[in-house]
């Protein structure tokens, strides 16, 4: 492999790693607080990908930068989350982590249908969002919205580790997960911490379809599925409910899946899922994850 | 062994009434009473068939188990693929057809049932959505695993499987899938399953080798799946790896989960109507999965335990009622 071939799917790899960093840490907040894989997530790419198809040409016609037509997605993948948790989940959550999952598969698979009944089945173009230029290091194509991607990725795993850290209400949702009843009696409202995370969730959800629309612009109503499960996996290879983790292996992820494609296009899913298999035989916990025994 | 002599009459009585069923279905199309349209009121009856045995199959592993399997089509494609493999190979040398699919349906079976056991001593270690990722995991692989290997199309459309599978002989392969199954939740290793599923740690406990009895459950449910994908094949002559993809194992778990977890009952009502529903009203074909989704949700918040719960539909307790002697006072029987 040459220099530049390598630095090229370097690159490429950090891209696609940071899109499943951001779409990974919207699994590790709900699944850190709920122990719930929440199927329908990678569904809400989807959704912000289709707000972002229609609203990114009414952005340009009043004369704003496109990727302003991100506001409007956060705000709408933010309201279906909220709906989705509030209709869906919260009736089931007292049933056991089986009804849960179902139900979330039953959601995904529910916001699947109805955007094909929407829109069709038929992908839909996205407009370019970053008009950057493509500047040229020693033989290698450096895209700049590439590296903006990668920018805006490191920016919102700082901010959210921060904000978990260090506000009162991180604090509140870091208690929720740990103990459940000592965190109401310690005042917290367990049901709107929930709803929150959902909230923050799917608006990362938004922000990760702008990231996936600028490098892949092409919109379909099953494009979530596959990625959300891959988002998932790399949740589950950083350690999940471990924000940094999030972050660690969606790059991780990413790189490896550009990298087998180099040599082996046909196989590269096959060992994204094997590295699933591995970790969760190996260390379930992830690579920065605690482990937790169990209790009889 | 000896039966007991109220066993062996509701086993005769159950026999019967399958062949009464079985004779109205016989009649039903000889008689032409759809005229036309036989042919495809035939093919829905079909997939209704090997809907039923990967459906069941797939209750074993939730219902029986208590686990979720979010990667059952893995299975069936194994099956479809090995039985379509077997059937080609042993074509034109004289074996009946009904022989032939025979062996082609106990060798897709038995490859899925060796997968199911690869697989399962990985994964059953886990649990819960852990245990359901990965075995989405495995399917994925097998998926992609059928679109690179040259045998199995290279990802192109595999055509020109022989089609040995008609309605009467697929009711009669179901039938006897379905009482299999149901005499292994009933015998000694389906209660030590159950019994894994209340309380594993218990159940390890009192001397149960739980990784064993969950093994050879998820391969028994492999080895069904199998062979409904080999009926499956043998029906639809052709098909490619991305029609046994996450949707598809998520459909079967649905609709195991409507029909309700732990009654086969439920299974196979759930996966007859709900699998002929579709073809029978195909102008909202856009709207059948959205129908699913919305019924999930809904049985998930009203009735948890699926429209059937863990009922079982009985014959001989049927008979009963109707004759007047329903035994009121002995409640919660069997």
């Amino acid at each position: 492999m040459t220099v530049s071939l390598f630095v090229q799917s370097l690159i490429n790899g950090l891209n696609q790693g940071a899109i499943y960093a951001l779409i990974a840490l919207g699994y590790t907040m709900v699944y850190g607080i709920i122990r719930m894989i929440n199927f329908a997530h990678g569904d809400f790419i989807m959704i912000g990908s289709y707000t972002l198809f229609y609203t990114i040409p009414l952005m340009v016609n009043i004369g704003m930068p496109a990727w302003m037509a991100v506001i409007l997605a956060v705000i709408v993948c933010t309201i279906v989350g909220i709906l989705v948790e509030t209709i869906a989940y919260k009736p089931v959550r007292k049933a056991g982590p089986m009804s849960a999952l179902i139900t979330a598969l039953a959601m995904s698979i529910f916001l699947e249908n109805l955007a094909m009944a929407l829109f069709g089945a038929k992908p839909h173009n996205v407009q370019k969002i970053f008009s950057l230029p493509t500047i040229n290091v020693a033989g290698v194509a450096l895209p700049m919205n590439v590296l903006l991607t990668i920018v805006i990725g490191l920016a919102i795993m700082l901010l959210m580790q921060i904000f978990i850290k260090k506000t009162k209400i991180g604090k509140a949702m870091r208690a929720v997960p740990q103990d459940r009843d000592a965190a109401i009696l310690a005042g917290i409202n367990v049901d709107k911490i929930i709803t929150l995370t959902f909230a923050i969730g799917s608006g990362l959800a938004a922000i990760a379809a702008l990231m996936y629309c600028a490098k892949y612009p092409r919109v379909t109503n099953d494009m979530g599925s596959m990625m959300g499960i891959k988002a998932f996996i790399a949740a589950v290879l950083g350690g999940i409910g471990v924000i940094p983790g999030a972050m660690l292996g969606g790059i991780l992820v990413g790189l490896i899946e550009i990298f087998v494609k180099l040599y082996a296009p046909g196989w590269y899913e096959a060992i994204t899922y094997s590295i699933l298999i591995v970790i969760l035989l190996v260390k379930p916990s992830g690579i920065l994850g605690k482990n937790v025994g169990e209790k009889v | 062994m000896k039966m007991p002599k109220k066993m062996k009459l509701s086993y005769l009585l159950n026999f019967l009434g399958l062949v009464l069923l079985f004779s109205i279905f016989v009649l039903m199309f000889e008689s032409k009473i759809f005229g036309t349209s036989t042919t495809y009121i035939k093919g829905i009856f079909t997939t209704a068939c090997y809907t039923i045995i990967m459906v069941t199959s797939l209750n074993l592993v939730v219902g029986c188990m208590g686990e979720f399997s979010l990667g059952h089509a893995g299975f069936v494609s194994v099956g479809a693929y090995f039985s379509a493999i077997t059937s080609n190979a042993l074509a034109g040398r004289g074996i009946p057809d009904l022989l032939l699919l025979i062996i082609a349906l106990i060798a897709g079976g038995l490859a899925a049932g060796l997968t199911g056991i690869l697989v399962g001593i990985p994964a059953l270690r886990l649990r819960g959505d852990y245990l359901a990722i990965v075995t989405v995991a495995f399917a994925e692989i097998i998926r992609v695993a059928f679109c690179n290997f040259e045998i199995t199309g290279g990802g192109k459309t595999m055509s020109g499987i022989a089609k040995l599978a008609d309605f009467y002989w697929a009711f009669w392969i179901m039938v006897i899938c379905v009482t299999v199954m149901f005499m292994y939740v009933r015998s000694r290793y389906g209660r030590t399953v159950k019994s894994i599923r209340e309380d594993y740690i218990a159940a390890a406990a009192s001397g149960i080798n739980v990784t064993y009895y969950k093994v050879l459950t998820f391969a028994v449910a492999a080895f069904f799946a199998g062979v409904g994908g080999g009926l499956y094949a043998h029906y639809m002559t052709a098909m490619i790896p991305t029609n046994f993809n996450f949707n598809y194992s998520a459909e079967l778990l649905s609709e195991v989960i409507i029909g309700g977890t732990g009654s086969l009952t439920g299974s196979v009502i759930g996966a007859a109507f709900l699998s002929s529903l579709p073809e029978l009203m195909r102008q909202f074909s856009t709207y059948r999965m959205l129908a699913y989704s919305i019924v999930l949700v809904l049985v998930m918040i009203f009735r948890p335990g699926g429209i059937f719960g863990t009922w079982e539909f009985s014959l001989t307790r049927l008979l009963e009622r109707v004759a007047g002697k329903a035994p009121k006072a002995q409640k919660g029987g069997e």
